[in-house]
Order: structure tokens, then sequence, then C-alpha cells
């Protein structure tokens, strides 16, 4: 039982645009959203940029009761799956409640939140920890918000990858889909810009530290030299596509195929790549666009650089990383990326990478700072987890 | 559905009261607690000052220094965990194909006690708004981002399957097996190791479970502190653990000869879509989990010999919970056997599902319920067999286990003797 499972929203919070056609108008042109990191003061911290996300009042989108309880990260989570679930067209209320299930994925949970708590725990005393410190910090906090606003009652979870994470919550939405289940809402959010989760990325030995937005984060560049951090994300509502086409609704595409690996004595990168091919019943000359992890850390583009042309051949694809105007938005790049996917098959155009000048030994076509027009059937999307996780997701129109 | 069956082929449990699976078994069936007041830090400012702690010395199970290091303590249970499990299991990992194992670990809180430290290093105490990176931890990555949990178990085990933490609060250790009985059902695994720790017990977490009283204030009695289903209990208990089976498909564990502990059975998770912390008492939810659960399995409500209850032993959850039973199993319900090992064990959140799971392996091979320590008084509002006391002897080849988590997360999970269904 392999019904096909499409997608029918998109929610976008990102730096370079809030909202699908904020986004989407930024990307295609290649705005940028990189700059000085102003949510906090800086400049003891090596690293100084940020994809930070502009103009996003909670109050106008939530109610009040909702904000002393919750982290950005769940703000934007919330919102997004709003957008998500009004783009698609339905209204949760009129659904039964438990064929609706939620599936997020995150990286380190509601971070700022817990960084005040915390303060109050060791400046103050325990007494003075929030009542809602038991959950807005946790990792499952985004679904169990959206189940609440929403009223979802089916099949939930969160999964925690890394990097990875956003596709691997997708592929587990595609399998409730799969299992009977009539609508999820799945993807990520991430957003650590608090000092402590800027020490805590700092650890991870792979942010840039450049001060240049123009120069910070140069993936498959001879400069590349780490990333920069930004926050946000996307949700997606996944429907069995039978389902869909019943209520007329607009279709973006299909979630295809997908696989899952962790690296051992070699990457597993280019098994994930085959694996979700395979699952996609696809070959590699299918794929018109590749959106790429894009570590710009030498070692790392040189393992996906080496695995693209293992299985696509030299300049064998169109390669992009839009995620160079976003910065690196952890569990929630590549839940963006599949958006953009989605959003470049529906108008033939795939989004540049910015500000790389791409080495030329990596023998990739990296699609550059303008975009370029393409007749894209399908798109494979790439994301990989610290640590060793990989995985690939294949989309069709 | 495919025909692919999962069963568990190895198991190890870090629990408290003793490191292993017998340790373990020894505790739930002779109904000790092993709660205490915490010796960790000083709990003189909270309100709950008791908690099960493990006695747990990393290099004694085979840890080595650098992993001590980099490891936060919920990490180090989940990796001593999967290696007992994979030893239990005989399974020579090296000899498949790595693609085809994969890995899954729920975890509620992930590295708390790391990130409590990290943060009091980091911000002098408290002291510091701006916190200071100099004082950073080389791994405080690894407590970031919970992840690193899963990588370190699929590195010990040699696996390049699928591989993550599962993370939906006090259900997680259901849900992450759930997980990864769907991967090998639909094929696209034929090994998981999966399982669930959390290392919880630190001031944060005291200190958020106070700002809701959700933890006892019991703490001039702290051995009989955990007081499931009874009329007198105010609060759970919190602990610390981990629990890893092996699961494989049932054919394949058959063809290598392997000893088969259980079949999972049935699994499915719902949302109350309520409240973060709160459940409505009427069950309805963890009853469609128990409905779908026993569908799945393709049993009926009466085929279920033994209910292993989440049993927090909140006054909320006890009674939410037993509305469930009621609803899901009807008559049945008052006939079965109902019992919460958190009166002995504590409430190791994320973690617990999974020594759930096997405490009610244990249940099975050794046609033994366990008791619900500390059950003297009766709550008119929880009704059915707690089995008090005293562990019973009576023919057990079903299971279900069942969790409640914040967030809303209702799962259940059922698992039969292997003779019982695999004939």
């Amino acid at each position: 039982m392999t019904a096909s499972v499409v997608v029918t929203g998109l929610g976008i919070t990102a730096p370079n645009g809030l909202g699908t056609k904020d986004y989407w108008s930024a990307t295609r042109v290649g705005k940028s959203g990189i700059g000085p990191l102003t949510r906090f003061d800086a400049a003891p911290y090596p690293a100084k940029l940020a994809g930070e996300i502009d103009g996003f009042t909670a109050e106008e989108h939530l109610p009040s009761r909702l904000l002393p309880q919750t982290d950005q990260v769940t703000r934007l989570s919330l919102v997004a799956a709003d957008w998500a679930l009004a783009d698609a067209g339905v209204r949760p209320a009129d659904l039964p409640a438990f064929d609706m299930g939620v599936i997020t994925a995150s990286s380190a949970g509601g971070f700022e939140f817990s960084q005040h708590e915390l303060k109050s725990l060791w400046s103050k005393g325990g007494e003075y920890v929030s009542a809602y410190q038991s959950f807005a910090w946790f990792y499952a906090v985004n679904t169990g918000q959206i189940s609440i606003r929403n009223g979802m009652k089916g099949p939930s979870g969160v999964v925690v990858t890394d990097q990875a994470g956003g596709l691997d919550a997708v592929a587990q939405a595609r399998r409730q889909i799969r299992k009977g289940t009539s609508l999820v809402v799945a993807g990520a959010v991430d957003a650590l810009l608090c000092s402590w989760g800027w020490v805590g990325l700092h650890t991870s030995g792979r942010l840039s530290t450049a001060d240049d937005p123009g120069r910070a984060y140069l993936p498959f560049d001879e400069r590349a030299a780490g990333h920069v951090p930004g926050e946000g994300g996307a949700l997606l509502i996944l429907e069995a596509a039978d389902a869909a086409r019943a209520r007329g609704a607009r279709v973006y595409g299909e979630i295809a195929g997908y696989a899952a690996t962790f690296d051992g004595r070699e990457p597993g990168l280019r098994k994930a790549i085959e694996l979700a091919l395979t699952d996609a019943d696809l070959a590699p000359s299918d794929v018109d666009v590749v959106f790429a992890d894009a570590a710009a850390e030498p070692e790392l583009d040189r393992i996906e650089a080496e695995t693209l042309v293992e299985v696509f051949g030299h300049r064998g694809v169109p390669v992009t990383a839009p995620k160079t105007m976003t910065g690196r938005l952890y569990a929630g790049a590549a839940a963006l990326d599949l958006a953009t996917a989605f959003l470049a098959m529906g108008e033939g155009l795939i989004p540049p990478t910015v500000h790389t000048d791409p080495a030329d030994h990596y023998g990739l076509d990296l699609v550059g700072t303008e975009a370029r027009p393409a007749e894209l059937r399908t798109a494979l999307v790439l994301a990989r987890g610290h640590g060793g996780f990989n995985s690939a997701m294949v989309v069709r129109s | 559905m495919s025909g692919r069956r999962v069963v568990v082929t190895g198991m190890e449990v870090l629990a408290p009261g003793g490191v292993g699976t017998d340790a373990f078994w020894s505790l739930l069936s002779e109904g000790r607690t092993a709660t205490r007041g915490i010796t960790f830090f000083d709990p003189a400012q909270f309100r709950s000052r008791v908690a099960a702690e493990i006695d747990f010395d990393p290099y004694a199970h085979g840890l080595t220094p650098h992993e001590v290091r980099r490891m936060d303590r919920a990490a180090q249970f989940a990796v001593v965990a999967a290696r007992g499990a994979v030893a239990d299991s005989g399974l020579d990992t090296g000899a498949l194909n790595p693609y085809r194992i994969g890995v899954t670990i729920g975890s509620a809180v992930g590295a708390t006690m790391s990130l409590d430290e990290d943060y009091r290093a980091v911000s002098d105490g408290g002291r510091l708004d701006l916190v200071d990176h100099a004082y950073a931890d080389p791994f405080f990555y690894n407590h970031f981002v919970p992840s690193s949990f899963a990588a370190e178990v699929a590195r010990a085990v040699g696996a390049q399957g699928p591989s993550s933490v599962v993370s939906a609060g006090c259900t997680s250790g259901l849900d992450s097996v759930g997980y990864a009985v769907e991967l090998i059902r639909e094929g696209t695994a034929d090994v998981m190791v999966a399982g669930a720790t959390d290392a919880p017990i630190s001031p944060i977490t005291m200190a958020c479970f106070d700002a809701i009283k959700a933890t006892t204030p019991r703490h001039d009695d702290p051995e009989h502190a955990s007081r499931p289903f009874d009329g007198t209990r105010n609060g759970f208990v919190l602990g610390e653990g981990a629990a890893v089976f092996v699961l494989e498909e049932l054919e394949s564990a058959r063809r290598r000869g392997a000893r088969v502990h259980a079949e999972i059975a049935g699994y499915a998770t719902r949302s109350n879509a309520y409240h973060m912390t709160g459940l409505r008492p009427d069950g309805a939810e963890m009853s469609e989990a128990i409905t779908v659960a026993l569908d799945e399995a393709r049993m009926n409500p009466t085929e279920i010999d033994y209910i292993n209850a989440h049993g927090s032993g909140t006054k909320q959850n006890d009674r939410h919970e037993t509305a469930a039973f009621k609803r899901s199993l009807g008559d049945h319900a008052y006939r079965t056997p109902v019992s919460s090992i958190k009166s002995m064990v504590g409430h190791s959140l994320g973690a617990i599902g999974s020594i759930e799971i096997a405490a009610s392996v244990l249940a099975i091979r050794h046609d033994v319920v366990p008791p619900t320590a500390n059950l003297h008084t009766p709550d008119p509002e929880c009704d059915l067999d707690y089995v008090p006391l005293t562990a019973r002897d009576q023919l057990v080849d079903t299971v279900l286990t069942v969790g409640s988590g914040f967030g809303g997360f209702q799962s259940a999970m059922v698992l039969a003797r292997p003779e019982r269904t695999a004939a």
C-alpha cells in the first residue's frame, strides 16, 4: 500500500520573507536576509551575522494567552501552521479530529525561553521558574501547541535529527497518511537566536566568523569557512492524493521518495540519494534540480559534491542552495528547501545560490546568483545533521 | 498493511534499583521501591525532594573516558543499554548490511543535566545575560541537539540505516519503539535498535515540575513517595534510566534461530488537542489509541491479560487513565490486572515508555504481573484491579502498555507472547 501523498499547503517563515509570497518574491531574485545580528549584542562572540526574521509581531497573529507560554520558535511554528492550513484551504474544525496529525522536527526546542528560566533558577531560585517552562523548552512543544490550536488528535510526533529533521518529519507524516490519516501538518521551524543558543551553535565549530554578509556563507566556494545561522522554516500540509483531488485542492506536488542513512566507514549521503530515488521509482536522469545541503565547510562540501558527481555525473544536474539567502535554519532548513522546491517547480525557475563563487574542481553545475528558468518536474532535496545524519527526499510536480 | 511482523530479540534495562534486566525484574517482582531523597544535588530549595536515581558507574559498564567526557548521562545510558541489547540478541551486527540497521532513541528532555550545568557555567551562575562562550563545554553541541543520542547509539552498534531521536514528551519511549516497528514493517530496515533514555534529575527539572505541582512533596517518606492509584497520591516521583531493544522481522529472526522475547503486535499514538499539561477526564484520546493498537494487533479487548499503566501518581493522570481503560476495554477492564511500575522506579519521562515495554516483556516471560507498590488507600475514582503491593503469578500472554505525556500525547502498545501469535 503506497498511496501517493501530496502537498497542498505551505506556511513559510524565513529571514528573507515572511509568508510564501514575500519569501518567494525575495528568493527568486536572490534577495538575502542575512545581516548583522541584532537580537542581542553579538560583539563578544566570534560570529556576528545571522538570518533574522524581521517584522514578525506575534501579537498580530496569536491570542495573547499564548504569548507568555511560548518561545519564538513556537510562535513562528503556530503562525506557519495557520498559514499552511489557510493556503491548503482547510478549516480543521470541519474535519474529524482523529484524522489530522502534526509531525515536526526540532533541533533544540524553545531555547530562549529556557535561557530566561534558567537565569531565574540560578540567579534567584527555583520558585521563580515559570510554570510554562515544563513544556515551553522541550522538543515536542511545537507539535503539541499546533495540535491544540487546531484540534488535531490524530497520530502526531517529533523527530530530532539535527538538520536532517525537516525531511524526516515529512517522511514520517507521509507514513501516517499511507496508514490512513487524512491530513498531517509536517515540517520544521527552528529559532535559536538568543545568547545561550548562539554559544551552543558556536560549539558546532561550523559558524562563519566573517562580518561581511556577502562573504560569510559560501558553500562550494574555495573560501568556504562555515555557515551563518538563521531562524525560521516551513510547515507543509500533506494529504493523500485521492483525498486532495476529491476535495478539489490545489496540489503543489508529490512526496515521491525518501530515505535516511547514517554515516559509517564511508559517508552515507550517496546511499540516501540512491534509496530515495529507488523509493520514488526514478532514475538519476529524472532529477531536474538538487537542493543541496550546502554546509560551506570544506570537508562536508567535498563529500556532497563528490556524491552528486558520482550519482549524476560531472555537472550532471543543476544544483542550488537558496539557504545562502537565509542562513542555515537547522531543522527548519530542509523543510524550507522542500517548500522552495515546490515553488520552483510551480514557476519553472531554479532559485539562485547567492554570494558563492563555486570552485571548478567540485564539478557541480551550481546555479549562481541569477535564477535559472527550467522545466522542473522532479527535485531532490538533501539535508545532513551534525554527527552523521543524511536524508534525501524526492518531490514531483 | 504489509505482512512483516516485528519481534523483540534483545533487550537491556538501566533502571533505578539496579543496572541490568535481572536487577530490574527482581525489583519489580519483589515489589521493592527505588525512590529516595535526592543525592545528586542539594534539593532543599525545592518543593519536591525525592527521585528515583540510578547508582551508575559508566566505567563499570565499559564506557571509555572519551565516551564519558563527550556524552550526557542520558546518552551514556542509551549506549550501555544498546550494547547490552545487541549482546542479548546474539546478533552479529557486523555481518549484516549496515544500511538495513536503524536506530530510534526516545527522549523527552534530552541532555537536561548537562544543559543545566552548561548554562550555569557560561552565565556564571545566572549573572550574565550575554553568556560567555569561553566557558562553554567543548561538547556543548551534543547537549544542545539531542540527536547526538541516536548518533552515539548508531556508532556504538554499527548502524547506518535511518537513525533518529523521537521526542514526544512522556510517550517518547513508546513512540520511539512504535516508529521503529513501522520502519521494519514497511521494509526500510530489517533490524532496529530502538528504545529510550532520559536523565532529567537536575535543578531545572525539579523547578519546572514544582511550578505546576506535578511532583510529590512527600519527602519525609521517600521510599513510599510514588503512590499511583492510591487515594493519598499527590504527584509523581522523577526518575531516570533507559531501555533499549533489538527489533527484528519475525521470519529473519527465526531463520537465525534467535530467541524471540515478544512480538510488538500493535501500536498507536493520538493527541488530546486539549492542553499542554492537562487531561480531560474522559480519556477519549488514550482510549482511541488503545482501540487502534488492538485493531492493528487483531485482538479483541478481552484478549488482554495485563495492562501496564502509565500510572504516574498525579491526581488527574490516574483518573484519566482509568476512564480510558474502561472506555476501550469495557467490562474487561474490571477483570484485567492493571499496575504501575512507576510506584517502584519513578517516572523517567521519555525513557519510561521503553522501560515499561521491558516490564511488559518480562511479565510475559515470567508469567508474573508486577505490582503497584505503596497502594494502600483505595480511591473511589480508581476502581480497577491495580495489583497492590505484591506481584501476582498468572498467565500473561498479552500486555497492553500505555503512556500519556505533556503536549497531549497518548500512546498504546500491545505485546504478545511469541508462541501465541507466531504459531
